[in-house]
């Protein structure tokens, strides 16, 4: 098969799935529906809340399924295995942002759930760095650890919504409004400052984490963050930046957090992180990281195609021999990215070569 | 990834102010003060492209990357929540959203309040934000006359002077946000291309620094 049959974004779906299970990684496969009731307890942890809903023959209300973290999650069993690492490639059904209107969004991602460690969240990192690379060259890996965050806020005792207020701002990298928020909720001079310097921070990780050690003196949480973004491979390396804008809900992420974005398109391509909140929310006592990957978002992947809808056009008469026309086409379709037997060309068809048969040959006409 | 950068600048006197102060921070392009009906302008050397559009469809060409950063008001960025980041509070354009209705009225808080406003999400955060039931009538402008036919109780929208609320004998009842310009960046652009962005942010905001 050519390079020309499979859509870019096909091609991506077949690496990320050999490079997934190259390293340990099962498939994982579920059921288009899943019970309603299962995404509206965790809502807001789902990038839409608008889901597609029906009643099972039993009276049950399900779900068109608009995540598949959650279904994983539900499937696992505390402490089956240590580690339990699987990937998916499954469609989900969500309300698009800037359309009103439900589409079917193929995802690619992958979890790993269990006793995680140090060495798992970096071979995670590791993962969602290689899955860019290999959808385009020119791709950055943002990551950043919301618990400096978080802890900063717990310190402070403040209130969910002035948390949920910090993070948005931080998320926006909005110092002005920012400082005016941590003025009003009386956040403490030093912690205030901090905030607003992790706001701004962002850069290759050998130019943030100095900076970070300044703001963080002799703190096991910055060791820990360093130790495991210098365990990635130096080829992974220079992709990767950290990033303190981005965040999570608090209420289910906690720890590493990181966002994936491709040059030429616009917002971010993959997303992931930890998520033990979510798994202490959902009564699971194991520890969980992960990642998806919005394949729809690729499709301008897709444009270098659009140049023509055939490459070569063959033009037969009714009257010509169908053997002899099948062994010129077959010849032919073995020197051309695609070819189409037709008597009559459509209107508006786009192709490089047009030939006609002549009974015997394919002679060449423009 | 061209190394141009994009700018969306919202039309009219607001967005010239706003060239005035990229062109303050080394990105002029003389082109654009010639007096035509182009909406592109390009230099080259200093690698920026600027466009004009409608103020409020800077934040939807930043957020879908058309535009690399723009300007746009904070009451647009309250309405639509565009996926950008949100860089400098240039400090121009200053104005407030705000409740407005007849001087007579009298909110009756048994009955559900009809609200008249061109920002709907902005009306319906700040009315759940206070728990207050409301009949949302969404328009497209002259908002003002609204409450004086009897179509609406009372109106959210941008105040600037007053000076129309006055002339239509309306006042304000409540401030709901302050409203100013603000830089906004694409999030992809500002990664790729982050250090022009965050030099142009780092100039304009030492700008507006100096005019406090």
């Amino acid at each position: 098969m050519t390079d020309l049959t499979i859509r870019n974004d096909e091609q991506v779906i077949f690496a990320l799935r050999s490079l997934y299970e190259k390293y340990g990684y099962s498939q994982y496969k579920m059921t288009k529906f899943e019970e309603y009731d299962l995404y509206v307890r965790n809502k807001d942890f789902l990038i839409s809340d608008n889901i597609i809903t029906f009643n099972d023959t039993n009276g049950k209300l399900m779900a068109l399924k608009p995540d598949v973290t959650l279904s994983i999650i539900k499937s696992n069993k505390n402490n089956s295995a240590p580690v339990r690492k699987v990937y998916y490639n499954e469609n989900v059904y969500r309300v698009s942002k800037g359309s009103n209107s439900f589409r079917e969004i193929m995802q690619v991602g992958l979890e790993c759930l269990g006793d995680i460690d140090n060495y798992n969240i970096s071979e995670v990192l590791s993962l969602a760095a290689e899955s860019l690379r290999s959808i385009s060259d020119e791709c950055i890996l943002s990551v950043s650890n919301i618990d400096f965050i978080s802890n900063i806020l717990d310190a402070e005792d403040v209130s969910s919504d002035i948390k949920s207020a910090v993070f948005k701002f931080i998320g926006e990298k909005n110092l002005h409004e920012l400082s005016v928020l941590l003025k009003e909720a009386e956040i403490s001079e030093e912690n205030a400052e901090k905030l607003c310097v992790l706001a701004t921070l962002h850069g290759s990780p050998d130019r943030v984490m100095p900076k970070l050690r300044e703001l963080f003196p002799d703190c096991a949480e910055v060791d820990k963050f360093e130790s495991i973004l210098n365990s990635i491979s130096d080829e992974l390396n220079d992709i990767i930046e950290i990033d303190f804008s981005i965040t999570g809900d608090s209420k289910y992420y906690n720890g590493i957090a990181f966002k994936g974005y491709i040059s030429g398109i616009s917002g971010s391509v993959l997303s992931g992180g930890q998520y033990d909140r979510l798994m202490r929310k959902m009564k699971q006592s194991d520890k969980a990281i992960g990642f998806a990957i919005y394949m729809d978002m690729l499709e301008s992947l897709n444009e270098k195609f659009n140049d023509y809808d055939v490459d070569t056009v063959l033009l037969y008469s009714d009257s010509d021999d169908i053997a002899k026309l099948n062994k010129v086409l077959r010849e032919l379709a073995d020197k051309c990215a695609s070819i189409l037997a037709i008597k009559e060309i459509p209107q508006k068809l786009r192709y490089r070569v047009l030939m006609k048969f002549d009974g015997e040959e394919a002679k060449l006409c423009e | 990834m061209s190394n141009m950068i994009n700018v969306a600048l919202p039309k009219g006197r607001l967005g010239e102010k706003v060239y005035d102060m990229f062109e303050k921070a080394g990105f002029e392009c003389p082109s654009i003060k010639e007096k035509n009906r182009k909406l592109i302008f390009e230099n080259a050397e200093k690698g920026v492209r600027y466009f004009w559009v409608k103020p409020s469809d800077v934040a939807i060409y930043v957020e879908r990357g058309a535009a690399d950063i723009g300007v746009a008001g904070k009451d647009i960025l309250l309405e639509y929540e565009p996926d950008v980041y949100e860089l400098v509070d240039l400090n121009i354009g200053k104005c407030r959203m705000a409740v407005a209705a007849p001087k007579e009225f009298r909110d009756n808080p048994q009955k559900t309040l009809k609200v008249a406003t061109k920002f709907s999400n902005i009306a319906q955060t700040y009315y759940n934000s206070i728990g207050r039931d409301i009949d949302m009538i969404h328009l497209n402008g002259s908002i003002e006359i609204a409450p004086i036919l009897g179509l609406s109780d009372v109106i959210v929208d941008i105040v600037e002077t007053g000076s129309t609320l006055k002339e239509n004998n309306l006042e304000v009842k409540e401030n709901i946000v302050p409203i100013s310009a603000r830089l906004i960046a694409n999030k992809t652009s500002f990664r790729f291309k982050s250090e022009k962005i965050e030099f142009i942010a780092r100039e304009i905001a030492a700008q507006t620094e100096a005019d406090k």
